[in-house]
C-alpha cells in the first residue's frame, strides 16, 4: 500500500512537472501585468510633484522599452535628458514613465536578432512591451528606415526646422527610399588621422598638424612616409584592417545594384592592393581590429604610428584613462589625412506602434536638436555633435582643447569632414557584405589566396549564402 | 489469484506513466524538430531584411543547390580532417592511459588523482577553452613571446595564419577536451574483463603486447565501437571550437569552415530551407558513415 502511494506521488509529481512549464509561463504574465498596474497607479501620484517631465504624457503608455546593443545612449540619456532618473542598470524614470533598456550585445548579429523577433511582433505585443525606440547604425539602417516598422520623424513632432542644424549625412542615412526620414542621430562621425607625435618628431621632424598632413595628403605620400616610418622601426598604421572605413567611404557604387546583384567598387580593389603591399613590404601587420594586438599601439611599445577614427575613438577606445597609454599622457595629433571619412554612429529610430510617440519625438527633440544640450555633450563627452552650429562656433573656441591630442582643437577639422561626408550609396545589405568582403579580402592580403579572383569566389560565396536573395 | 494479476497490471501502469516524461521530452524537443527539419528542406523560407520570403515549396532544389556547389565538400573534408586528427591522438593515448589504470601488476599509486585530472578538460566549456588558446596563440600572446625569448623563432609566428597551425590547435583542442572522457569509458570496459583471463594467458606465456591484443581488444570491441561512433558524430557536428577560435571566419581561408558552422552561416538569414536541406544531408552522412564504422569493425568476427 505505502509503495502503491509513494509510486502515485512520485508520478504525479513527475508530470506536474511536465506540464509546470505552462503554469510558471501564466504566473508570471500576471505577475508582469500587476506591476504595470502598481507603476501605473505610483505615477499617477507622484505625476503632480515632479514637474521635470518636460512633455504631457499622461495619455501615453507608462513603460518606455528601448533597444540598444551598449551603453552609450544610456549614459547621455542620464547626462543630458532633463527629468532622467536613474533607478538600476536596466530600468530608469522619465517623469511617470518607466524606462526599460532591452541592451543586447552586437556580436554576432545578436541585437539584431532580437530586434527583428521584437518589430515583427510589436502587432501583438502588450502595450507595455512594445518597442518604443530603438538604435541603429549606419551599416544596416536601411534595413530598418526601408520598412513600415519605423516611424517619419515629422510623425513625431520633429519638424524639419528643427533639424536644420544637422549635417545632411546624418538624414541622408535614415532617409527611406521615398525620401522620408526615419530616424536622427545626436552625433557625426568624421574621422581623421590620429598619429603619434613623438614619433612625427623623430621621422619626419615635426609634431605640428600641417607639416605632418604634408606627408600624408595622398595615398602616394602614405605610402612614401610608411616606408620611411619603417625604416624607424615604426608601423604607419596597426593593421591593414584601419585604412578599410577610409577606402569604403569614398567608393562610387553602393554594394548592390537594383537588380540585387553584388558590385565591387573600383576603390575597394585599390585597398586590396594597396593593402597588400602595405602588409608585404612590412609597414603593417594583419591584426584584427579591436584583438589585444590591434591595441598594443595605443601605448609607446607598441611602435604604431597612427590610427583612423573619428571623435568617439579618440575620446572613448584609445585607454586614455590608463597610466602609460599614449593617450594619457596626450601624445597623439590630429590630421585629416589621406581622405575624408566617417565611421560609426548611432541614429535613434521610433518603432511604429510605439504607444510613447510624445515623449519619444521629445527625447529625439531634446537630444538631437537642442543646441544647449548638444554642447552640453561636446563640453563634457567629447562627442562630436550633430549640430552645424553647435560645432562651429565651438572649432572657433580657443578654449576649447581635447586633452588627448595634446591640447589640440580637431573640431575645425571634424567639420570639414562632416560636410564631406557622402551617404548616398547605403543599401541593406552593407553591414553583412563588409563583413565577407574584409575576411575574404584579408585572407588574401595575408597571403592565403593567391589571387584577388580567388578571394573575390571567397566572397561571393560568403555573401551569397549569408544573403539568399543576392547575386553576384 | 484475480487480486495478483490486477496487482501486476496496475504496476504495469504505473511503468506507463513513468514513461510519459521522457517520451513527452522527446516529443517536444527530438521529434517534432526533426520532422519539421524534414519537412522545412522542401521550401524557399528564409528572411531579407524584415521581410519574410516563402515558405513557396520548391522539392528537391534545396538539396541540389546545396551538393552541387563545391563548399559542403570541402567543409565536410575540414569537419572530417579535423576530427580524424584529433580522434587518433585521443584514442591512442586514452586506450594506453586506460591499459595502465586497469593493470593491477603496475600498482599505480594516485589513480584516483589522475583519473580525476585527466577528465577535467571536459569540464571547462569548449568557448572558454577556445577563448582560452585565442588568446595564447595571438600573434603577440605568450605563446609567441616564450618562443622569441628562446630564440626558437625570430619574429612572431602567426598561428591563425596557417592552415596547418590553425587545424592543429582545434585538433589538440579536441583531443585535450575528449581524452579523459574516452579514457574513462575504455577504462571501464577494460575493468570489465575477468582477470582469469589475463592470468591463464600469462600462465600461458603469453607478454603484454599478444595479452593487450589477443585479449583485451577483442573483448574491449563493443565499447570500442561505441567510444568511436559516438566521437564520430561529435567530430561530423564540431562548431563551437574553430567557431570561437577564428571569430566565426573559419580563416585562414575557410579552412576551418565545418558543416555546422556553414548551418550557421545560412541561419544569419533565417534560411530555414538550405539549413534544413543541410541538417538532413548531415544526418544521411552521419548515418552512412556510423554503418560503415560498425561493419568494419564487427566484420573480422
Amino acid at each position: 500500500m505505502r509503495r502503491k502511494v509513494l509510486g502515485l506521488l512520485l508520478s504525479t509529481a513527475m508530470v506536474a512537472s511536465v506540464l509546470s512549464a505552462c503554469g510558471s509561463k501564466a504566473s508570471s504574465t500576471t505577475g508582469t501585468s500587476a506591476t504595470a498596474g502598481t507603476s501605473a497607479a505610483a505615477g499617477e501620484t507622484s505625476d503632480e510633484g515632479s514637474a521635470a517631465a518636460a512633455v504631457d504624457t499622461s495619455a501615453e503608455g507608462k513603460v518606455l522599452n528601448i533597444c540598444a546593443w551598449n551603453e552609450e545612449f544610456k549614459s547621455r540619456l542620464i547626462d543630458h535628458y532633463p527629468g532622467y532618473e536613474e533607478v538600476d542598470g536596466t530600468t530608469g524614470k522619465i517623469g511617470d514613465v518607466t524606462v526599460k533598456w532591452l541592451i543586447t550585445p552586437n556580436q554576432e548579429n545578436a541585437y539584431q536578432n532580437r530586434l527583428d523577433e521584437l518589430l515583427l511582433a510589436q502587432d501583438s505585443a502588450a502595450t507595455d512591451e512594445k518597442i518604443d525606440l530603438f538604435l541603429v547604425e549606419a551599416d544596416y539602417a536601411v534595413k530598418y528606415t526601408d520598412t513600415d516598422y519605423t516611424l517619419p520623424v515629422t510623425d513625431l513632432g520633429v519638424t524639419a526646422d528643427d533639424m536644420k542644424d544637422q549635417y545632411k549625412y546624418t538624414q541622408d542615412v535614415v532617409t527611406d527610399s521615398n525620401g522620408v526620414i526615419k530616424g536622427t542621430s545626436w552625433q557625426g562621425c568624421p574621422g581623421v588621422m590620429i598619429y603619434d607625435r613623438a614619433i612625427a618628431k623623430e621621422v619626419f621632424g615635426s609634431d605640428d598638424p600641417e607639416e605632418v598632413q604634408k606627408n600624408f595628403s595622398d595615398w602616394n605620400k602614405f605610402n612614401e612616409s610608411a616606408a620611411k616610418l619603417k625604416d624607424a622601426g615604426y608601423h604607419v598604421v596597426s593593421s591593414h584592417e584601419d585604412t578599410f572605413r577610409v577606402y569604403q567611404n569614398n567608393a562610387a557604387l553602393p554594394w548592390v545594384d537594383e537588380n540585387n546583384k553584388i558590385q565591387v567598387d573600383e576603390n575597394l580593389i585599390k585597398w586590396v592592393e594597396d593593402s597588400k603591399n602595405l602588409v608585404d613590404s612590412g609597414y603593417c601587420d594583419t591584426y584584427a581590429q579591436w584583438s589585444d594586438d590591434w591595441t598594443k599601439g595605443f601605448y609607446p611599445e607598441g611602435k604604431v604610428f597612427s590610427y583612423f577614427g573619428p571623435a568617439w575613438l579618440i575620446d572613448f577606445s584609445m585607454a586614455k584613462d590608463t597610466e602609460g597609454s599614449i593617450a594619457h599622457d596626450g601624445g597623439w595629433g590630429a590630421i585629416e589625412g589621406p581622405q575624408g571619412f566617417y565611421w560609426g554612429g548611432t541614429w535613434i529610430c521610433a518603432a511604429a506602434g510605439t504607444d510613447n510617440a510624445g515623449l519619444v519625438g521629445d527625447i529625439m527633440k531634446k537630444m538631437t536638436c537642442d543646441p544647449e544640450i548638444m554642447k552640453d555633450i561636446v563640453l563634457k563627452d567629447n562627442d562630436f555633435v550633430n549640430n552645424r552650429a553647435v560645432m562651429e562656433e565651438l572649432a572657433n573656441d580657443e578654449s576649447y582643447s581635447n586633452e588627448v591630442l595634446g591640447g589640440q582643437n580637431p573640431l575645425k577639422m571634424f567639420c570639414a569632414g562632416a560636410d564631406k561626408i557622402d551617404m548616398a550609396n547605403l543599401t541593406a545589405y552593407d553591414q553583412g557584405l563588409l563583413q565577407d568582403f574584409q575576411s575574404a579580402m584579408g585572407d588574401y592580403i595575408k597571403g592565403n589566396y593567391s589571387s584577388i579572383d580567388e578571394a573575390m569566389d571567397q566572397f561571393h560565396t560568403l555573401a551569397t549564402t549569408r544573403y539568399p536573395d543576392l547575386t553576384y | 489469484m484475480t487480486k495478483k494479476t490486477s496487482s501486476v497490471s496496475r504496476c504495469d501502469r504505473w511503468g506507463y506513466i513513468f514513461l510519459i516524461p521522457f517520451f513527452s521530452v522527446y516529443t517536444i524537443f527530438s521529434f517534432i524538430p526533426l520532422v519539421s527539419t524534414i519537412y522545412n528542406s522542401f521550401f524557399e523560407n528564409y528572411r531579407s531584411g524584415l521581410k519574410q520570403i516563402g515558405p513557396n515549396f520548391v522539392g528537391l532544389e534545396n538539396y541540389v543547390k546545396l551538393l552541387s556547389a563545391p563548399e559542403i565538400w570541402k567543409y565536410l573534408g575540414n569537419t572530417l580532417i579535423m576530427w580524424i586528427g584529433g580522434f587518433i591522438p585521443q584514442i591512442v593515448v586514452a586506450l594506453l592511459l586506460a591499459y595502465w589504470f586497469s593493470d593491477p601488476s603496475l600498482r599505480l599509486k594516485g589513480q584516483r588523482f589522475f583519473k580525476t585530472v585527466i577528465y577535467m578538460p571536459n569540464l571547462i566549456m569548449a568557448s572558454a577553452f577556445s577563448m582560452l588558446f585565442f588568446a595564447l596563440f595571438a600573434d603577440a600572446g605568450p605563446v609567441n613571446q616564450i618562443l622569441l625569448s628562446l630564440h626558437i623563432i625570430s619574429e612572431p609566428f602567426k598561428f591563425m595564419n596557417s592552415v596547418a597551425a590553425s587545424r592543429i590547435l582545434i585538433m589538440l583542442m579536441n583531443f585535450l577536451m575528449w581524452f579523459g572522457n574516452t579514457t574513462i569509458l575504455l577504462l571501464a570496459g577494460m575493468l570489465g574483463i575477468d582477470s582469469s583471463l589475463y592470468e591463464a594467458a600469462e600462465v600461458d606465456g603469453a607478454n603484454a603486447t599478444q595479452i593487450f591484443f589477443r585479449i583485451t581488444m577483442p573483448i574491449l570491441r563493443p565499447i570500442f565501437i561505441y567510444v568511436l561512433i559516438t566521437s564520430l558524430i561529435g567530430g561530423l557536428q564540431m562548431y563551437d571550437v574553430p567557431q570561437i577560435l577564428t571569430n566565426g571566419k573559419g580563416t585562414p581561408a575557410g579552412s576551418t569552415i565545418t558543416v555546422i558552422m556553414n548551418l550557421n552561416q545560412y541561419l544569419t538569414s533565417k534560411n530555414f530551407g538550405m539549413g534544413g536541406a543541410l541538417s538532413v544531408f548531415m544526418f544521411i552522412v552521419t548515418g552512412i558513415l556510423s554503418l560503415v564504422v560498425f561493419r568494419i569493425n564487427s566484420a573480422k568476427e
